[in-house]
């Protein structure tokens, strides 16, 4: 709850910074209020679970854990924002602004406890990541990704509040809890229709937000025009928040109706592998790879989803396997894919190519660089020695400790698809040579000092997972 | 703890090396596998040979899932572990030689890759099995690709792609493996992914039979098995001389190991069943690399087929399931670990010196190089499995396995060293005798550095040729011991 408040207050108070017009102390200021943010959310840890405004938002856990890795993410995000600092943009106080507001609401979708809350939690985050979408003004790809994200994102969270009113009139509730027991006994039977329907385009919003096909459509076109700052952001705040609501709403809310949900969420998550996967492989430029990427590891989430059977905690209190290889999993992604587009942003701001021949050579010219995104690279692959392999493993083993080896087996045939694309930007780096007049990208301390902290931590939860695999 | 050490210098070392340059870093690379070589003989003399495993070491690794960091050297992993630390610091060695960019990132990867060689051969838990298994590609991908000839970046995506499916599908197999064991003792986890406990699973005929396949994919890849060589001749001819040492010479044997280790005893029944197919298939492997061996006018390619050929026959003394055939395996792993080092090694010497290793090319070099040719003709003999050679040794032992499980099978297989011969002494005649070439009067005779390469593979040449039975010896209970577990 600190955290929301401190978040809410800092951003205004950063709105009015900008008045200062100074770029310099903007950076540091916003990275140190993060991390009093990130310090302020450890404290919740541990604590008795907490209930605020009327029992709309829930601090326990699993809120405290999810909001853990969101913080995390815009922390180590950050320095990759340098470029603004240096380059003038005169609206960078607005740019943190909107990004700790929608932090804000990225933690409201982890801890709500009420569908309204939940509501207001992804409009929070939605707008400002259709703001942050078109930042970049004088470039057209820039405003086609706003234009796109926000009528998209719009039409989604119309459908999305379509179904919590049609959940309200079926159960007569928006609580969580509530909600469960009146799923369980329904009271009216003519009312199931509703229910189900209402069910349906709750799914179909929030797999809107985490680009599970096949509502995915958006994620490649928004992701390659947003600046490469935010597209990180997006594609992994906005991912695992939306996973950690997704997988609240399912085993809290509607573990009764999993007979319902659960053919769709299996068909979306098959879907989403496929369409993810191979759309990847066929990509000619990093940031377009990344974006599918992205909507093939919401598929590799999905089976977390599925696995989880609508528990988060089991009945002698321990948490259920699936949940917390979502939670790790969620983690893994976020690090590597910040280190992958942090590399990526510092290399195309310098050399302007935004095509897999714009990483060529950089093994020469910027070894660093070069090993942060191997390290990424193979962690997002599901290489072992990284993070992603340990995510991988819990989550299909969760999977098939529940008998769901078909989606197993064919997750794993995906992931052999996604060996070949993530090959791609290693080969260019190391077996191609850069170009005869290619300069080093610049670099300044805190970036690499970040890239290296993030190659780290890969490694480490590819060494000892179980620090983190424990944890929810 | 002596494995830990064992296991983990090459590591250490590789970090270290990252902070230094030139010289520095040759000696501090050389050095750290010289004593980890040091290392690896002090443990074989501590080594008390029976069949269970020594120096044992098991930690918990992930106690939620039952995943233990479990560690132990019986006399295969042993005599694995003394050809891997044998052979590094002299690949290590010949690379030096060598003219090429970021050399201190090339020594590091070796090093790095000898740290996933040496867990693959002494891991005893399912899960560090695999780990290690993948953690042995990641440099030998970089090597083979980074410095590689020309075709390198689709030569190694191929490798890369063959062997990660391969052992995904491994893992999958380990992974059903897993779910069916119980909780160890002491454990909280549900399941053991330790190698004792897929021993004592009892699984049906059926599950075997294709779990089989599910676990050999890898092996058969990183062999590499006839029909799953196809990405073989390209990467050992393309990859630069110490990377195809690497992958010829160890990796090559982490496939045979893992039959031997994760294969046979955990699903002995459908070994059983398959036992037939595979043994035709390393023959067909055997025949087949020889043949078109013949054909070949590249020398790396040429020693690349013989190698497909000989690790065919290796197979096939696996697959026998007798003791003679596994003992065979067991000493042709070492024999063919010299001789094919050696081979690679002096292919690449005489490459360096003209330019060139197309066989018509080449011709009358061996007026001015008496010593190479000497060399050259030791590891050649030995390779085509002549008496007091490493190489007879093994493939003696291994075509009597081999003929013990069927005399047509034995007999067809022996063909092996009537090929070799053809091949291997055609090359030797139209590169080293024959009329002269462009290079007889310019090529000069190995210098001492390289000769500090290849003494130490000859003396070994030799002695496990006259005395086998000093490696023999630590294997045999190891031996006999998978084969009791296979039921045989």
């Amino acid at each position: 709850m600190t955290s929301i408040i401190l978040l809410s207050v800092f951003g205004i108070v950063n709105l009015f910074l900008g008045f200062l017009r100074s770029n310099k102390v903007l950076l540091p200021g916003a990275m140190l209020l993060l991390l009093a943010v990130f310090g302020a959310n450890y404290a919740d840890w541990n604590s008795e679970p907490a209930s605020y405004f009327n029992h709309m938002l829930v601090v326990d856990h699993y809120t405290v854990a999810f909001t853990g890795i969101v913080l995390l993410t815009a922390i180590v995000l950050l320095p990759f924002s340098r470029s603004y600092v240096t380059s003038g943009e005169p609206n960078l106080a607005e740019y943190y602004a909107l990004l700790l507001f929608s932090l804000v609401g990225a933690i409201m979708m982890v801890g709500y406890d009420h569908l309204l809350m939940l509501f207001v939690g992804i409009e929070i985050l939605s707008i400002s990541m259709y703001v942050l979408a078109g930042s970049s003004k004088r470039d057209s790809r820039s405003n086609e990704a706003a234009l796109k994200y926000f009528l998209m994102g719009a039409f989604a969270t119309g459908i999305l509040l379509f179904g919590v009113a049609l959940l309200y009139g079926a159960t007569g509730t928006f609580a969580l809890s509530q909600l469960a027991a009146a799923v369980a006994a329904p009271t009216n039977a003519s009312l199931q229709p509703m229910l189900y329907i209402g069910i349906l385009l709750m799914i179909i919003g929030i797999g809107f937000k985490v680009s599970a096909a096949p509502f995915h459509f958006w994620t490649p076109d928004v992701y390659e025009g947003t600046p490469t700052f935010f597209t990180a952001f997006m594609s992994t705040v906005v991912k695992t928040a939306g996973f950690a609501a997704f997988l609240k709403l399912l085993a809290v809310a509607l573990p009764a109706a999993q007979g319902f949900w659960m053919p769709t969420i299996q068909a979306m998550c098959a879907l989403t592998l496929l369409l993810g996967n191979v759309g990847a492989a066929v990509q000619t430029s990093p940031k377009r790879m990344l974006a599918y990427s992205s909507v093939s590891h919401a598929g590799y989430l999905l089976i977390g989803l599925v696995a989880s059977k609508g528990i988060i905690l089991g009945t002698n209190g321990t948490t259920s396997e699936a949940a917390s290889a979502i939670f790790f999993y969620s983690l893994a992604y976020s690090i590597a894919t910040v280190a992958a587009f942090g590399v990526l942003k510092l290399v195309n701001d310098h050399r302007q190519n935004d095509s897999y021949a714009g990483l060529n050579g950089l093994g020469r010219t910027n070894p660093l660089l070069a090993f942060v995104m191997t390290v990424a690279m193979l962690s997002l692959a599901g290489i072992p020695l990284t993070g992603g392999f340990f995510g991988k493993f819990f989550l299909l083993a969760a999977a098939v400790g529940q008998g769901y080896i078909g989606l197993v087996v064919f997750a794993v045939i995906m992931s052999m698809v996604g060996l070949y694309y993530y090959l791609r930007p290693l080969i260019a780096m190391y077996l191609r040579p850069a170009d005869d007049n290619a300069t080093p990208v610049p670099v300044d301390g805190i970036q690499s000092a970040t890239l290296v902290v993030l190659a780290l931590l890969t490694i480490v939860l590819g060494i000892a997972p179980s620090f983190m695999s424990g944890l929810l | 703890m002596l494995t830990a050490v064992l296991l983990f210098l090459p590591l250490a070392a590789a970090l270290l090396l990252l902070l230094t340059k030139g010289a520095t870093a040759r000696a501090l690379a050389l050095g750290a596998s010289l004593i980890e070589f040091g290392l690896a003989v002090y443990t074989a003399f501590a080594f008390k040979s029976s069949g269970a495993a020594a120096f044992d070491l098991n930690y918990s690794w992930i106690p939620s899932a039952g995943i233990n960091f479990h560690l132990g050297l019986d006399g295969l992993s042993l005599l694995l572990v003394l050809l891997t630390t044998f052979l590094v610091p002299l690949i290590l060695l010949s690379a030096f030689k060598r003219n090429f960019d970021n050399p201190t990132a090339f020594y590091a990867l070796v090093l790095f890759m000898q740290t996933g060689l040496l867990g693959v051969f002494t891991s005893l838990d399912a899960f560090l099995f695999y780990f290690f298994w993948e953690v042995a590609l990641i440099p030998i991908y970089f090597l083979a690709g980074a410095w590689g000839g020309e075709r390198r970046v689709a030569i190694t995506l191929k490798f890369f792609l063959y062997t990660v499916v391969g052992s995904l599908l491994m893992l999958a197999g380990f992974v059903y493996l897993y779910l069916q064991t119980g909780p160890a003792a002491g454990s909280l986890a549900a399941h053991s992914s330790e190698l004792s406990a897929f021993y004592n699973l009892k699984l049906s005929a059926a599950e075997q039979s294709w779990l089989f396949w599910l676990i050999f994919a890898a092996f058969a890849v990183k062999m590499p098995i006839f029909p799953f060589h196809t990405w073989q001749p390209d990467t050992y001819t393309d990859a630069p001389a110490p990377a195809t040492m690497l992958l010829s010479g160890i990796m090559l044997k982490m496939g045979i190991y893992g039959t031997m280790r994760w294969l046979l005893p955990v699903v002995p029944l459908g070994v059983s069943q398959w036992q037939k197919p595979v043994i035709i298939l390393s023959v067909i492997g055997i025949i087949y690399g020889a043949i078109i061996a013949i054909r070949q006018r590249d020398v790396k390619r040429l020693i690349a087929y013989s190698s497909l050929s000989h690790v065919g026959l290796m197979a096939a003394g696996v697959f026998s399931l007798t003791a003679t055939g596994l003992q065979g395996t067991v000493v042709q792993m070492l024999a063919h670990g010299v001789n094919v080092v050696g081979m690679f090694f002096i292919a690449d010497a005489i490459e360096r010196r003209t330019g060139t290793r197309y066989i018509p090319d080449l011709g009358g070099l061996t007026r001015r190089t008496p010593v190479l040719s000497v060399c050259f003709l030791v590891m050649l003999l030995s390779t085509v499995a002549l008496p007091l050679t490493g190489g007879f040794v093994g493939e003696f032992l291994l075509l009597a396995g081999v003929y013990q499980y069927n005399a047509w099978v034995g007999a067809v297989a022996g063909l092996t060293i009537i090929f070799s011969a053809v091949y291997l002494l055609r090359m030797f005649q139209r590169v080293m005798l024959g009329p002269d070439s462009a290079y007889s009067e310019t090529i000069t005779d190995l210098t001492g550095g390289e000769l500090l390469v290849l003494v130490p593979l000859i003396a070994l040449v030799f002695w496990i040729g006259l005395f086998p039975n000093s490696f023999l010896h630590l294997s045999d209970p190891a031996v006999t011991n998978i084969l009791t577990l296979a039921g045989r």
